[in-house]
């Protein structure tokens, strides 16, 4: 409750975020940081796909299986491709150098992206992906303009394409803008691809800082015992003040 | 005990100075939540430094390992990211205490005869805080601790004939580097730590050499022999302070202004908490998200805006389109604080008796100090900029103002005794 | 001043609890400084079990392997090596390993799982140093062949790692947690089931 005041308070002011250039709207990311399913889905779209190009080089494999509830030699086996044990960083598997050379640039490290970007950002970003044959990987980016990665995620996805619909407006049929839309190629539906890219942003909120529960826990006791603090100096005071007119 | 206080007491005078300077130390009466301030910025000091020491333990100063040892002091040392969010919190709220203490000391008046040296000391205790707070932000080597860097050096270059030659001496590189990073990094842990803890151990030299100011900015020492004696404060002070004057309205700094500091400290914490426990970037203002990016030399983010604390400065800046006069401004709105005993020319201290006048002066300087930290962290462009000039002009006016109205101003009566 | 008169024993109450619930939290604002000063998830990482290969060791031959920065040594021992520890039982200083210095399934003569294989820390037990291990010459000191010789302080032990008497180490060397996989591969730094 008083989480939820706080973060609105927050958000009275002025972000310094949004003063970073010109702002896009981004939708609403409702992620769930104790939901450990959700996070489990999340780390494995992270480590089959974005990890194929992508490192998360501060966190450890091993700190994220404890915290998201996945067994160590399980979490090893299926999700961790690399061989040098489940307590070495994220380290992606190819060759930042030359995937460098490949692709005009290193692809970023993503364990703090959603400190950097914010949650929503992500999330939006996530499901902004269209088809734009003029660009060198086939595909732009609504709200990243003329982003330099391909869609790692056509095949959960489909190919998504701009889409237009005829439609009756003032009077006469013209095309309008109806969003990003799949083919429909993909394995998931766009619901369940929408579901996923919450998961995923969930698991990027979580290893861009993996105390967040832990220090919101702790964050009550320490309050709690503050205000038993502060009543206790009131008194006191009071107490030796009614020596003084 | 009482032997053991008698065999130190032989050695160093233990007894007789906490006599002096806190049990029998006459405050007046009437401090109100203004002057909870000080006390409270001597606990973010302490806080500041132990934190401080505790990081450096885990800390890598080097341009190859800084950000990574940040994560890792975030992630793999056991509470190390509370450490971490202690010290970082810890530089903003030393600034928002220091920023109301200094409040309080303009609006009180506390900054007269015969207050100089101490607000000068004060002065000189701000601007070690600004250099060591600034040289703490550049040591998590994020992008915005190397660009803020790169521009804040970058000012020095405005200055005619030396000024290149002075950046990359500072700089000790072409660009900023791990050389930069390791003198700011040996500076920030102990050069201008030990300089900040001389400077508040003489700043509280000077407030006990002088006595407190109060709400009313009238003197609780009168001459003596004036003052009868049903009218003198009921408490034993020092014989330092009892056999020169004739104390009024005064009380013992201990218990009663521990007491009530503890209040204010319990209060303060639970703030203090709040923000490490659930805002520990307090929306972008405390840590900036650009800085959970890797320093990049090559690319520049696409907004840099100085911590809040800066931002009024910058935004004085950023409001004058030649480079050397923005720096010039800038260096003199810091400068013209530190003049203030002279500049204003009244002999009334506090605002309570001063002129509709003067309240109106300081409202507006308020105003306009907290407008310009606004306007420091938005793009400098069209209406901003616009608004940083006016408000700009209107920081240096207030001193201006001051000094005009200040040797004839119409004031209040003075009470004889201090009020509520 | 007020002339009330003071009420003591709530002035006493109060400055007593403040002062209690105050030291609590003093206590209670250590614990991340003194916890901080644990091994951090790197060095715990770091110092997680090895695997060693014991395919390629000759008898009589010592290897060396890392754990937790520590130099653990790995010995092959000949039957004559074994046979040695009969004639040194008498002139160490706990034949029987009383002293808790190794896991119990190493509370034996030859102070390991598999009488051919010794496995300990190669860390003196006085001061710290890294013992050599001494294959044949060691027959001038104490009439065996081998055993290892400290050079910081003359300590020595036998081949089981059991100090003799009258030298500076107080106890035997530590036999660190280990098991056998199979007969090539062993675990150093944990107990067999434990992970």
């Amino acid at each position: 409750m008083m989480k939820r005041f706080l973060l609105a308070l927050a958000f009275v002011l002025p972000s310094a975020a949004f003063a970073a250039g010109p702002s896009v709207p981004v939708d609403k990311a409702n992620y769930d940081l104790k939901d450990n399913a959700s996070l489990q889905r999340g780390a494995q779209i992270f480590m089959n796909y974005c990890m194929g190009c992508h490192n998360a080089q501060y966190q450890r494999y091993q700190r994220t299986f404890e915290d998201i509830g996945i067994p160590l030699d399980l979490g090893e086996e299926l999700l961790q491709f690399t061989g040098d044990g489940v307590g070495s960083h994220m380290i992606s598997a190819i060759d930042q150098e030359a995937s460098g050379e490949w692709f005009g640039l290193t692809p970023p490290d993503l364990t703090m992206v959603a400190r950097v970007r914010g949650a929503d950002w992500l999330y939006t970003f996530f499901r902004s992906f269209y088809v734009d044959e003029s660009r060198p990987f086939g595909v732009n980016n609504e709200i990243f303009e003329n982003v330099g990665m391909p869609w790692a995620l056509e095949e959960l996805q489909g190919t998504p394409r701009k889409t237009w619909e005829r439609r009756m407006l003032d009077g006469s049929m013209q095309d309008v803008y109806v969003g990003i839309k799949s083919d429909g190629n993909g394995r998931l539906s766009p619901e369940e691809f929408d579901q996923a890219m919450l998961d995923l942003t969930n698991f990027l909120v979580y290893i861009g800082e993996p105390v967040i529960l832990e220090r919101q826990r702790l964050g009550m006791f320490v309050i709690g015992f503050l205000i038993v603090l502060l009543i206790l100096t009131i008194l006191l005071k009071k107490e030796y003040w009614r020596d003084i007119k | 005990m009482k032997g053991l206080m008698d065999w130190i007491d032989q050695r160093i005078p233990f007894s007789n100075s906490m006599k002096l300077h806190v049990t029998q130390y006459p405050a007046p009466k009437n401090f109100n939540f203004w002057y909870l301030m000080g006390s409270l910025a001597l606990v973010v000091l302490v806080n500041q430094i132990v934190t401080g020491i505790w990081l450096t333990m885990s800390y890598n100063p080097s341009a190859e390992g800084a950000f990574a040892s940040v994560e890792y002091i975030m992630r793999d040392v056991e509470y190390g990211w509370l450490l971490r969010y202690m010290h970082s919190t810890g530089a903003s709220f030393f600034f928002l205490v220091v920023y109301l203490h200094m409040f309080r000391g303009l609006m009180y008046g506390s900054y007269q005869k015969p207050r100089e040296l101490l607000w000068l000391f004060g002065m000189l205790i701000f601007l070690v805080l600004m250099a060591e707070a600034f040289m703490g932000y550049m040591l998590p080597w994020g992008q915005m601790s190397y660009w803020g860097a790169q521009v804040i050096i970058s000012l020095f270059g405005a200055i005619p004939y030396v000024g290149d030659a002075l950046t990359t001496w500072i700089r000790g590189d072409y660009v900023i580097s791990g050389a930069t990073l390791n003198r700011f990094f040996a500076l920030h842990v102990i050069a201008l730590p030990l300089v900040l803890v001389i400077l508040v151990f003489l700043h509280l030299i000077a407030l006990h050499e002088v006595g407190s100011n109060n709400p009313d900015g009238i003197d609780i020492k009168k001459p003596k022999g004036s003052v009868a004696e049903e009218d003198k404060a009921k408490f034993e002070f020092h014989e330092r302070y009892a056999k020169k004057y004739d104390i009024v309205d005064a009380i013992p700094f201990h218990p009663y202004y521990t007491v009530k500091d503890l209040v204010g400290l319990a209060g303060f914490l639970i703030l203090f908490a709040i923000v490490i426990f659930y805002l520990p970037t307090m929306g972008g203002y405390f840590l900036e998200p650009p800085n959970f990016e890797a320093a990049d030399p090559m690319r520049t983010p696409a907004h840099i805006a100085p911590v809040w604390y800066f931002t009024p400065f910058y935004a004085i800046l950023r409001a004058v389109p030649i480079k050397l006069l923005g720096v010039i401004l800038m260096f003199a709105a810091i400068v013209l604080l530190f003049l203030m005993p002279w500049i204003d020319r009244g002999k009334v201290r506090s605002i309570r008796y001063r002129s509709g006048l003067h309240k109106a002066n300081l409202t507006q300087f308020v105003i306009s100090f907290v407008i310009l930290g606004y306007l420091g962290v938005m793009p400098a462009e069209g209406i901003y900029t616009l608004m940083a000039q006016i408000f700009t002009f209107l920081y240096f006016a207030f001193f201006a103002f001051l000094w005009f109205y200040s040797k004839n101003e119409k004031t209040k009566p003075l009470p004889e005794r201090l009020t509520k | 001043m007020s002339n009330a008169p003071v009420d003591k024993g709530r002035r006493r109450f109060l400055t007593v609890a403040t002062s209690v619930v105050g030291a609590a939290g003093a206590v209670g604002a250590a614990v991340p400084f003194i916890a901080s000063w644990n091994p951090s998830a790197k060095a715990r990482i770091a110092g997680a079990p090895v695997e060693v290969k014991i395919d390629k060791v000759e008898p009589g031959q010592l290897i060396r392997a890392e754990w937790r920065g520590q130099p653990i040594w790995i010995v092959r021992r000949t039957e004559t090596m074994l046979d040695s520890l009969n004639a040194t039982d008498s002139r160490v200083r706990d034949p029987e390993s009383n002293v808790q210095q190794q896991p119990a399934y190493a509370q034996n003569q030859h102070r390991s799982i598999r009488p051919e294989w010794f496995i300990a820390v190669g860390i003196c037990t006085h001061l710290g140093c890294s013992p050599q291990f001494i294959s044949r010459s060691f027959i001038e000191a104490e009439g065996v062949e081998a055993g290892f010789f400290c050079p910081c302080h003359g300590s020595r032990f036998d081949i089981a790692g059991r100090v003799f008497q009258a030298v500076p180490a107080p106890t035997n060397l530590v036999i660190p947690p280990h098991y056998f996989v199979d007969d090539v591969t062993v675990i150093v730094g944990e107990e067999e089931g434990a992970a």
